[in-house]
């Protein structure tokens, strides 16, 4: 399911790149962080929970990373760090609003699998077709954003920004198990409540048309 | 060998992922191919991943980019390249 986005696979410009910006080149900066900048938002949004707030801890990681670049290491993925970054300035804002009660990202996993799937028996709608729907998009939104902290942010980076499990486990400081349990009981949570949702809002007309899988 | 549905779900991740064992991925698939209810299950948990891991879903707040930029420009003393100016 992996894809490739943006930068990855693209390591040595990058290093090029972060050498030439310490090197004075600060204008080289807008671009390096390009292909970064949808899952750094998306990482600010599931811990903000609004756009405003998620736009604002997007900037203020962006700046950060720029004045610790010297402190990157570059046996990490530059992606990973900015999303540590965006993660602990989402969390330092949370906290110091404390409005918000705050779960430990290290919390002891229960036994994997504790989430029942929905038992339907049908819905393989071709899901192209189901997002031209403004209704299934806001489902599917919904749903994300009611997942757990802990669950929500690893589901965020792994399966909407498709970051691999180990850069997933870096970004967040989890272990990989960790990551690989928590993944399986976002999905598990997402399809019980959302397989049933999607399958009533597709006309039955469509159902005719299923993915070759 | 025959395993129950319930032990099925708990590889589904992995099955999706293609991270399980190659004896676990026979023991899974032998299941897929006679039992509908799991691999109804299967397909709906791979199309909600499939319509998640679209940008369509999330999008990016209009001008977000410019914004970014605007404002990186303005702090590192760069330009922001062929960035547009900010409509703020």
């Amino acid at each position: 399911m992996d894809v490739q986005r943006g930068s990855r696979g693209g390591d040595r410009d990058e290093a090029t790149m972060i050498a030439s910006i310490l090197a004075g080149e600060t204008q080289l900066y807008h671009e390096l962080i390009r292909p970064h900048e949808r899952s750094v938002y998306m990482m600010a949004l599931s811990y903000m929970k609004n756009e405003a707030d998620a736009e604002d801890v997007a900037q203020e990681a962006f700046l950060k990373a720029f004045r610790a670049l010297a402190n990157f290491r570059a046996e990490a993925k530059f992606g990973t760090w900015l999303i540590s970054i965006t993660l602990n300035e989402a969390r330092n804002r949370l906290r110091r609003k404390a409005a918000v009660p705050m779960e430990s990202l290290d919390v002891p996993d229960d036994e994997p699998g504790a989430v029942s799937p929905a038992l339907l028996r049908d819905w393989r709608e071709v899901p192209s077709e189901a997002l031209e729907r403004g209704e299934v998009r806001s489902l599917i939104a919904s749903a994300v954003e009611a997942l757990p902290e802990i669950y929500r942010c690893v589901f965020v980076l792994r399966d909407m920004e498709e970051m691999s499990v180990n850069e997933t486990a870096e970004a967040l400081s989890l272990s990989v198990p960790a990551v690989k349990v928590r993944l399986h009981r976002a999905r598990m949570m997402l399809q019980k409540q959302l397989a049933p949702q999607l399958r009533a809002v597709v006309p039955a007309e469509k159902k005719r048309r299923w993915f070759p899988w | 060998m025959v395993i129950e549905c319930k032990h099925v779900w708990n590889h589904i991740s992995g099955y999706l992922d293609g991270t399980l064992t190659a004896e676990e991925q026979v023991m899974i698939q032998t299941h897929l191919e006679h039992c509908e209810i799991c691999s109804a299950i299967l397909d709906s948990a791979r199309n909600i991943l499939v319509l998640t891991a679209d940008d369509r879903v999330f999008e990016l707040p209009v001008g977000f980019s410019e914004r970014l930029h605007a404002r990186l420009a303005a702090e590192l003393g760069t330009v922001a390249g062929d960035t547009p100016p900010s409509p703020m």
